[in-house]
């Protein structure tokens, strides 16, 4: 038998050792929250050992959350204070109004913040812009991607404008052998992400449309706003079988799988696609209505990150994210994560052709960002989920695009007054 | 007999100490949640602060248009979704556990326990194999009914507005048939011998023996299966939110209170969370239930007939 004074001597040390260790090594452990969990090893693999390299004293731990659960389980976690010590910013309002309840740090006088643009901070940035409270860490750029191997076979090229690119999915569909687009009805969000917030801009005239929405001079019910939702319903007759019933995931199968030829695309998808599909492809920006119009492409605001207000490490936080602000994460984090690019001043090499491909259209093409999302989707029902809605249905064939425009915009009207937000 | 008998009866801490624990867990993490619901949905912004606004926020649920649109849209949506149960779960249940108590059916235990093993799985797995199994891309049905020539049936029913409710309700149904077949089953073996066999002395046998003599007996049983499906209904939400998201699509056709309840109260990509208006949701899921587990226990309970053998 073990006597007492040894058993307490014996867990003494114990406690005594456990207690030392943190004191002897001196280190901060930063846990970081975020809802891109497919980015789990590029975290650990790349990202962190380059961290911690530069700064041995400061720990980092990735713990994502899948993505359509991170906004309520993150405002759960911040609500009760056990959320992570940097925070993964979703664009706009779902971190504005973080911010304005003092769950996110004013991140404004940041050294890094110097390596961005303002339209780069926009997205993290109070209305009138005086507060910034996330680095921003990527765009994503909506285009097509298609298989290459099968527009070669079939002799077709990539077009550039609206009719042209109805030409190659007729061609596509007389061949048969491929469904001529990827496109599911029944993940709402990518009949309105790939679809209308993809080829719009081009018929709003990206910012300068987006500008007029929010100031009240613009309507979805107006031609501009409900011709791309024309396209969009001719799109269903391209789609494939029982597209209403297809989920984001079956598309990306039809696509890498070589069942379909194009692939509506957010520039995220080129990862996965460059691991699991065994052909060559190619990507195109949105086609424009007619032949000279000005291209556009949704160069969207996408990912920043921030610092939990209530976190215990904040200096070590602050340190971390001038990291990220660096040029150094900044090449890092595009080359690993290709499709997701930076949004930093500084000039950002990369070494992924299909990456490239997407990144070289904001030469040629106006820049702009999902009109959805910025001021306008504050209010019940929130405009970005209403357009997930009415964009599903026009695609699925079950409302009119008409129909479609006059719902969105009875729905914004029911809360929005034009200026309601200035001050 | 005892031969002392106590004239004052002791104390029985025992029975305060045992009870104690489960008392405290449930108060903790039903009763006081429980409150706190009711409580929130009595409140709501004004003028940006929290403040008691009194009966306001079931107001605007019931007569904002928009509101109230989606409230009654799955309000009904839920019956519906627990009428379908009704009607073909409770039937296929008797009718398994009628086959199963035959006792000149062979292999009873292997059907017993392959009908019983979905109620067991996770809501999770059962959606998404079903959504695999009805994919028009990679799915068995099309080609199972294709094998028959029936393809011409298929249609991609998740994905249309008229029967994605129906077809999820029948994949739940799928999942749970396996508890009424086990609880009439266990009712059907309770029946005494001498019942059936003063039945068979009557002349009633076949169908009409179990219409006459065996189903008035398990309907207790049928009602407590019945009120089971009406909470559990009533409360659903996984089944919905893993096959068509949060948006309970297609166009809201299989959004059920559970659905709008999440969305409010968690808010859904940009839409932020509103723990008023969910609390509300909550509040009248909770007012539902208890209103169609009252009439239950004194409309029907109370009237049913027992059996004493």
């Amino acid at each position: 038998m073990i006597s007492k004074s040894k058993l307490l001597s014996g867990s003494a040390g114990v406690v005594l050792a456990l207690a030392a260790t943190p004191l002897l090594a001196q280190e901060t452990t930063l846990v970081i929250e975020s809802w891109r969990n497919d980015d789990l090893t590029i975290w650990q693999q790349t990202l962190i050992p380059a961290f911690e390299a530069a700064h041995p004293e400061i720990n980092v731990e990735f713990q994502p959350t899948a993505p359509t659960e991170y906004n309520a389980a993150l405002n759960a976690k911040l609500e009760a204070g056990s959320a992570g010590d940097i925070i993964t910013c979703r664009p706009f309002d779902a971190s504005l109004a973080l911010f304005q309840e003092d769950h996110l740090a004013d991140l404004t006088d940041l050294e890094g913040m110097a390596n961005f643009s303002d339209v780069a901070k926009s997205a993290w940035s109070t209305d009138d812009g005086s507060q910034t409270f996330c680095v921003p860490m990527a765009s994503v750029i909506h285009g097509f991607i298609y298989n290459a191997d099968a527009f070669a076979e079939l002799g077709l090229e990539e077009p550039t404008t609206e009719e042209e690119f109805f030409a190659v999915l007729d061609a596509i569909q007389e061949d048969g052998t491929y469904i001529p687009l990827a496109i599911g009805a029944v993940d709402q969000w990518e009949a309105a992400s790939m679809g209308y917030h993809n080829i719009g801009p081009a018929y709003w005239a990206g910012e300068e449309g987006r500008q007029a929405l929010i100031a009240g001079e613009a309507k979805f019910t107006d031609e501009e706003w409900v011709e791309p939702l024309e396209v969009l319903a001719r799109w269903g007759e391209y789609a494939g079988e029982g597209y209403q019933a297809q989920t984001y995931p079956d598309s990306q199968n039809l696509f890498t799988l070589g069942r379909a030829a194009i692939f509506p695309a957010g520039s995220w998808e080129i990862a996965l696609f460059e691991e699991q599909a065994d052909f060559a492809m190619g990507a195109f920006p949105p086609p424009v209505p007619a032949e000279g119009d000005t291209c556009y492409i949704s160069d969207h605001t996408d990912i920043g990150i921030g610092l939990n207000a209530a976190s215990p490490n904040a200096e070590a936080g602050r340190t971390f994210l001038n990291w990220v602000a660096s040029a150094e994460f900044a090449e890092l984090y595009s080359n690993a994560l290709p499709g997701f690019f930076a949004l930093s001043n500084e000039p950002v090499t990369l070494e992924n052709e299909l990456a490239n491909e997407f990144v070289s259209w904001r030469e040629n093409c106006e820049s702009t960002i999902r009109p959805t999302y910025q001021i306008l989707s504050r209010g019940t029902p929130n405009l970005e989920n209403d357009n997930w809605l009415h964009a599903a249905n026009v695609l699925a064939g079950t409302e009119t695009p008409a129909d479609a425009a006059a719902a969105i915009q009875e729905g914004l009207d029911s809360w929005y007054t034009p200026g309601m937000y200035e001050e | 007999m005892a031969a002392t008998i106590e004239h004052k009866p002791p104390r029985r801490w025992h029975i305060a100490v045992f009870l104690a624990p489960a008392v405290l867990v449930y108060t903790a993490i039903m009763i006081v949640p429980l409150f706190s619901t009711l409580f929130q949905s009595l409140f709501g912004p004004v003028d940006g602060e929290r403040a008691f606004v009194g009966l306001r926020n079931f107001q605007t649920l019931f007569f904002d248009p928009r509101w109230a649109a989606s409230f009654w849209n799955a309000l009904y949506n839920n019956f519906w979704f627990f009428f379908i149960h009704m009607v073909v779960q409770n039937p296929i249940g008797v009718l398994l556990a009628a086959i199963l108590s035959n006792p000149n059916l062979r292999l009873r235990g292997f059907y017993r326990t392959a009908i019983f093993i979905p109620t067991i799985l996770s809501f999770v797995i059962v959606g998404f194999a079903w959504q695999l199994i009805l994919s028009p891309l990679w799915g068995i049905a099309p080609n199972m009914l294709d094998a028959i020539g029936l393809r011409f049936l298929f249609a991609p029913w998740l994905g249309q507005e008229g029967a994605a409710l129906t077809t999820l309700a029948l994949v739940s149904v799928w999942q749970f048939v396996g508890i009424p077949m086990m609880l009439i089953y266990a009712a059907l073996l309770s029946i005494p011998d001498e019942v059936i066999e003063a039945a068979e002395i009557d002349g009633v046998t076949g169908a009409k023996q179990f219409f006459k003599i065996q189903l008035p007996l398990i309907l207790p049983t049928i009602g407590i299966i019945s009120i089971l499906t009406f909470v559990g209904n009533f409360n659903a939400f996984d089944l919905i939110y893993v096959t068509q998201g949060a948006q309970a699509g297609p166009n809201f056709s299989t959004d059920i209170l559970g659905t709008l309840l999440y969305r409010t109260f968690f808010g859904f990509q940009l839409q932020q969370g509103d723990v008023n208006m969910g609390s509300t949701i909550a509040t009248m899921m909770f007012l539902i239930i208890l209103v169609g587990v009252c009439i239950y226990l004194f409309g029907i309970q109370t009237r049913m007939r027992r059996y004493q053998f």
